[in-house]
């Protein structure tokens, strides 16, 4: 049978769809219909009223603990009232009572702070504080249920309330005094704060004893003097701050409407006349929220997929235009061609977000936290702006939030014990965020007590997940590693806020399931330093290139570590097995393989060389061998459909250039597919050890000679580059020669001098051999006369040293040899010179 | 007797058999398309197709059926159906006509087929000459993944 209508490659069955939808039937009553129509705009209208109450609430959480540092900020106290007087508009437009009566109690509080009859203190805070959360959830009540819930918030009223009366008596007179207040007075105020701005020159003072004199009245006079050189001082945003004072004291006066509204058409006159000031804080921000536009992200997401669409016809394009000779056509192809990579760049844009977004509630859970647990944290902000995608920001910011709770309630030590240990009381929380390299870094930096590492290791062995001997061994890096093993908790009490054992893993879990890494740093005494490093987006990530059995395979970069290529005589001896298990000598250590035809039961291609990607899976390296390695590509993250989600080898699959499709490998998988990674951490890392403990005497070793003949080994792992350089280059610090190298200074040790008594420095000019060795306290020249070799030794010291810098003497290549002590000259030369790198 | 309703019906062939899918749920048919096989995917599944910068899944529906393999030279063709798991192409010998339906032709499967066929199959539409066999696509899709998923590792 001829299909139908497969010219076009495809029978549109869509046409045919609507036609045979039952629509018709509903609607044929015109009540029921208008109804239902108003019943939708109302939901339209409490669904844009939740979004943006959403968003103000979480600003009102950054703006109420702003406030509690500067309680003098009359801006933020100002967006703080109009916010909560917005909610409180709204919601009594939109019939929730409850809302409306809880948001006018926090009003009058607001509003008592806002005219300074009342000092913003923890207490007001806090209890601000449970208002924002009391109408969060509430709001969450509305969206879920459509009502706002059985909540009892009458103690909350009580305690706004309280608060709001407590400080009343004292200022009972100051109000009186403004409720006596004659008319004119409050006209003629409104009307020289107009002017005030106009004559800018004119001191604080001057502006306040001409309001004082048509005042006459010694409470009005202290107000105006304080909003008058508030505006003097600030020079910002002064039209709304006057008018919120005289709005406020109207309300006070009982001087009914009338009044504020001169208020109001007094304070936008001087506005526009300031605009020339710099830091217009309160227009820019109504700038910003006019040129913005609401976007659904399903919408985002839909031109995105349609641009991928548009990328790949785009291509299809392109490779026709190479071959049709059409210069109009091939002009033509060259503009999409530019304009669909800009749409591209645009569409991408438009789904980043800036870090800022989660990190504006962490004031909030820090302060929150910090009171619960009786200690004083600061938090401080970098790079907030740095955007990522939005994706990515929705899988952090669980982790990020346990981080942060984390280094509050572990991390930052107790005032008395701070000051105690001779550091400030407070305590400082750093969050800074910043691109490198196509990645975005996070730290989250605290001053606290740093990690102990004893504690760590006796934790460790007592939940027996490492054993004591094991303990022993390991090394700082490792044993901070202990931190993200499942089940490991320091904390000696276990607190309602951390300490429950489910968090360091599932922190580290969660970021590298977005192909992130994290890595910890502490020093005792000095705090903790936690890096996490993310790709940009999830959407579009650089990946190698490689095929096995005639397939492409996309490997994600951010696992990357080398290439190695073994040719003819090595491919073929160079792979070696233990028990079946094939594994490399790199650099010395043991490389165990995985061949990619046989994780995937692939047919396996015979060729005279091998190509290993070395790859890193749960911190440990393992080396895939495949066919072929072809290029790296930014490849377009596809995810896979439910029936191949079970595979534990893909990550997802990607569109090639040519339109082909290739599978995305999940490194993590491919491991524990090849047995090399998983179960077990610790016990792998253990035998690790182990290995290199049994075949620790297998060393690869740089062989120099020093003098005529002396010949000394060096253990090449603790290489980090050979070098050459002029010996005119050398220079002296503290007596000492050093060469400037790569923008550090690297002190040299003669080891001809040292050794066998020719010094190589000095003298007319030559090109010395320098072997360049970086220790952790910096880099350490060793300049000898030539290098010779590089061999594999089983090392056996025959001979123990007696000379300084020296280990001992061995025999390689049937030749007497000494070792160099490394670690000993670098330490002794480091001291000596004092050079920190 | 109450009005028949009927439906429509996209129809295909495999290996002799005649199918149909409710005509609702199909996206589009296509010629056979170049696939990218899965190492270590269920057996069912034949690959990944590109259609037009959405990834499909490719199910063999003779091997899902249980039938005889499609002879090598024969290129299958792709009826690619909407699904909760997102666009699935089935691999299908020949596309039919689009067929409406009603009621008075159709019947529940016999219980004497055999299981697999029986699991998938919502009933039949007895027509000239011939049987059409309307096939459950969410029942055929959900059960595909299933059973031999594991990687031989």
């Amino acid at each position: 049978m001829q299909p139908r209508g497969l010219d076009d490659q495809r029978v549109s069955s869509s046409g045919g769809l609507t036609v045979h939808e039952p629509s018709t039937q509903r609607r044929s009553d015109g009540i029921a219909l208008s109804y239902e129509v108003y019943m939708s705009e109302m939901d339209e209208v409490l669904k844009e009223f939740l979004v943006e109450s959403y968003e103000n609430m979480d600003r009102l959480d950054r703006d109420l603990v702003a406030l509690e540092d500067r309680p003098e900020d009359r801006e933020t106290l100002a967006s703080i009232f109009r916010t909560i007087h917005t909610i409180k508009g709204t919601c009594g437009f939109l019939g929730f009572g409850k809302l409306e009566k809880v948001t006018h109690v926090g009003e009058n509080l607001l509003a008592r702070l806002r005219d300074g009859s009342l000092k913003v203190d923890g207490e007001i805070t806090t209890a601000l504080l449970s208002l924002v959360d009391a109408v969060r959830s509430m709001l969450t009540h509305l969206e879920s249920h459509g009502d706002e819930g059985e909540r009892d918030d009458s103690r909350l009223v009580q305690e706004l309330v309280r608060l709001n009366d407590g400080t009343n008596k004292a200022k009972v007179t100051a109000a009186t005094a403004v409720a006596a207040a004659p008319k004119p007075a409050i006209a003629a105020r409104a009307e020289v704060h107009a002017d005030t701005p106009k004559a800018p020159v004119s001191p604080p003072t001057a502006a306040a004893t001409a309001v004082a004199e048509p005042a006459a009245e010694t409470a009005e006079v202290h107000a105006a003097a304080h909003a008058a050189a508030h505006a003097e001082v600030h020079d910002t945003g002064h039209g709304r701050a006057d008018a919120d004072d005289l709005h406020h004291q109207d309300h006070h006066g009982h001087d009914g409407g009338t009044k504020k509204h001169e208020a109001a058409a007094a304070a936008p006159a001087p506005a526009p006349k300031s605009q020339d000031k710099p830091a217009e804080k309160g227009s820019d921000e109504s700038k910003v929220s006019d040129s913005n536009v609401r976007v659904d992200v399903g919408l985002l997401d839909k031109l995105m997929n349609l641009v991928g669409e548009l990328v790949l016809a785009r291509n299809q394009i392109l490779q026709h235009g190479a071959v049709a000779e059409d210069a109009a056509f091939l002009a033509t192809s060259q503009r999409l061609n530019l304009i669909t990579t800009e749409l591209q760049e645009g569409v991408m844009k438009t789904r980043m977000q800036p870090i800022g977004t989660i990190w504006g509630k962490f004031p909030r859970v820090v302060r929150d936290l910090a009171l619960m647990c009786g200690k004083q944290v600061r938090v401080e902000m970098e790079g907030k702006n740095t955007e990522l995608d939005r994706t990515i920001i929705e899988a952090i910011k669980d982790p990020l939030t346990h981080i942060v709770r984390n280094s509050v309630d572990h991390g930052i030590e107790p005032a008395q014990e701070r000051v105690q240990n001779g550091k400030p009381a407070e305590g400082r929380l750093l969050l800074r965020a910043y691109h490198e390299g196509g990645q975005v870094i996070i730290e989250i930096a605290d001053d606290g007590g740093g990690i102990r590492l004893d504690k760590v290791k006796a934790k460790a062995v007592e939940k027996g997940l490492i054993t004591a001997e094991h303990a022993g061994r390991m090394s700082e890096r490792e044993t901070l590693n202990l931190i993200f093993l499942p089940g490991f908790s320091t904390a000696a009490k276990v607190t309602n806020v951390s300490g429950r054992g489910v968090g360091m893993d599932v922190v580290r879990t969660n970021i590298e399931k977005i192909g992130g890494a994290v890595d910890l740093s502490s020093r005792a005494g000095e705090g903790t330093t936690l890096r996490i490093k993310i790709p940009l987006t999830l959407a579009i990530i650089p990946a190698l290139v490689v095929s096995c059995d005639g397939d492409r395979f996309a490997i994600p970069q951010v696992s990357l570590l080398e290439l190695v290529r073994l040719e003819s005589d090595v491919a073929r001896t160079g792979i070696e097995s233990i028990r079946g298990t094939p594994v490399y000598r790199l650099r010395g250590n043991l490389l165990p393989l995985v061949y990619l035809n046989r994780v995937l039961g692939l047919q396996p291609r015979e060729q005279d060389h091998v190509n290993i990607v070395v790859l890193q899976a749960d911190g440990r390296p393992f080396g895939l061998v495949v066919d072929a390695i072809n290029d790296t590509e930014e490849i377009v993250v596809k995810p896979l459909g439910k029936l191949l989600k079970g595979l534990p080898c893909y990550a997802g699959a990607t569109i090639m250039g040519d339109g082909k499709v290739a599978l995305i490998l999940d490194v993590m998988g491919i491991a524990q597919a090849g047995r090399v990674g998983g179960e077990g951490r610790d016990r792998q890392s253990s035998s690790d050890k182990d290995s290199k403990a049994t075949s620790g005497n297998k060393q690869t070793l740089l062989l120099v000679q020093v003098g005529e003949s002396r010949r000394i080994a060096v253990p090449l792992d603790l290489v980090a580059r050979l070098e050459e350089f002029s010996s005119a280059k050398v220079e002296l610090a503290s007596g000492l020669p050093v060469v400037q190298y790569r923008e550090q200074i690297l002190p040299l040790v003669d080891l001809p001098e040292m050794f066998a008594g020719s010094p190589s420095l000095g003298g007319e000019e030559r090109m010395l051999q320098v072997i360049v060795y970086n220790s952790p306290q910096g880099g350490v020249g060793f300049v000898v006369d030539r290098i010779l070799d590089i061999v594999e030794e089983d090392l056996a010291v025959k001979r123990k040293a007696n000379t300084h810098g020296l280990l001992g003497s061995a025999v390689i290549q049937s030749k007497v040899t000494d070792l160099l002590d490394v670690t000993t000259l670098v330490s002794g030369l480091l001291t000596e010179t004092g050079i920190q790198s | 007797m109450s009005v028949a309703t009927t439906a429509q019906y996209c129809t295909f062939t495999l290996d002799g058999l005649f199918f149909g899918v409710d005509v609702l749920k199909v996206q589009e048919v296509i010629r056979y398309q170049e696939m990218t096989r899965i190492p270590g995917a269920p057996p069912v599944v034949s690959g990944l197709i590109n259609l037009r910068g959405q990834l499909v899944t490719a199910v063999d529906l003779r091997h899902r059926l249980e039938l005889q393999p499609r002879p090598k030279d024969q290129l299958p063709m792709n009826v690619v159906v909407r699904t909760e798991e997102g666009a699935t192409s089935l691999l299908v010998d020949e596309i039919g006509d689009v067929i409406e339906l009603d009621d008075a032709t159709h019947e529940r499967p016999p219980e004497t087929i055999d299981a697999v066929t029986r699991e998938v199959v919502r009933g039949v539409h007895k027509l000239d000459g011939r049987l059409l066999l309307v096939l459950d696509i969410e029942k055929l899709i959900a059960s595909s993944g299933t059973g031999a998923a594991k990687m031989d590792a």
